[in-house]
């Protein structure tokens, strides 16, 4: 049930130096910088375009050639899929996403990130989350 | 062209953005995993909550795993200011309420579409899914509009 706890020494070290190359990346490109991700949303700079870009090319090859070379992650396991479905919740969930990062300047990876770069102020916005995350979990339990 | 598209240059926002997909790809060569970041918000919510939705597999399966990742991503960002972020603390200008409330929607509405900028925009679209497309052409609308309306309140 609780495979998490059972994960080996090597799989904790790759996800948690998985989770700092993404870190690294989004203080790199200043994602972490509220203002950054503004000026792209407001059309004053195109850099969030090849932040994205940059990302999914490598994503990309990893998940399209990976299963083709390996039979399986190198330290066990199975390669995971990403499920989205075509349905309201997905289109709806998303709007009102754009509308709060359109607000705020934040969206997940940089609430987290930006901490490790002493970005206090986006405790704020990480509340926020927890609380919207909290609220949408709660409702689809009722 | 270059200057007006990219005012503050563009190698960093490149790399950057080579960096984080290499993230994604190493967690997934290594062990198989698809790393979102939206998911976490739900997943830690099942350490404390008894209800049905939290306590789905996906989430009590993947909660240790999702913070381990999380905490990572503060350990990676704090390597990146520690050797190129000059000393000084970043910060914003952004009004905290402005933080919070788009924060609430950013979890509400990622959590509700099943994915976030990260979740749609890298992962999903990284595995071709229609769906995360549609996903990313709806909130990059809808945060296009609100960030232009916000700047049309302040007087432009």
């Amino acid at each position: 049930m609780e495979r998490g706890l059972n994960m080996r020494a090597s799989q904790v070290l790759a996800v948690l130096v998985s989770g700092m190359l993404f870190g690294f990346g989004l203080a790199l490109s200043t994602m972490v910088s509220p203002e950054v991700v503004l000026s792209f949303l407001q059309w004053r700079d195109a850099g969030l375009m090849l932040v994205m870009g940059g990302a999914l090319v490598v994503t990309l090859l990893a998940y399209r050639f990976g299963p083709l070379v390996l039979k399986r992650p190198l330290l066990g396991g199975e390669f995971g899929h990403h499920v989205a479905v075509m349905d309201r919740d997905t289109l709806v969930g998303a709007a009102i996403f754009g509308v709060g990062w359109g607000l705020c300047g934040v969206c997940p990876g940089p609430a987290i990130a930006g901490l490790g770069a002493g970005q206090v102020e986006l405790l704020w916005a990480l509340a926020g989350i927890f609380a919207g995350a909290g609220l949408q979990g709660w409702q689809a339990s009722r | 062209m270059t200057s007006t598209l990219f005012p503050l240059g563009w190698v960093h926002y490149l790399s950057g953005g080579l960096l984080i997909g290499s993230g994604v790809a190493l967690l997934f060569l290594l062990t198989g995993r698809i790393g979102g970041m939206s998911t976490v918000f739900s997943s830690t919510w099942s350490f404390v909550s008894r209800a049905s939705y939290f306590q789905q597999e996906r989430f009590t399966g993947s909660r240790v795993w999702r913070l381990i990742y999380a905490a990572g991503l503060i350990g990676g960002a704090a390597m990146w200011w520690a050797s190129f972020g000059g000393g000084q603390r970043l910060s914003t200008g952004v009004p905290a309420w402005q933080l919070l409330v788009g924060g609430l929607l950013v979890g509400y509405g990622a959590r509700l579409s099943n994915g976030c900028t990260s979740g749609h925009g890298i992962c999903g679209l990284g595995s071709l899914q229609v769906p995360s497309l549609a996903a990313v052409l709806t909130f990059m609308a809808t945060a296009f509009a609100t960030a232009q309306a916000v700047v049309a309140w302040n007087g432009g």
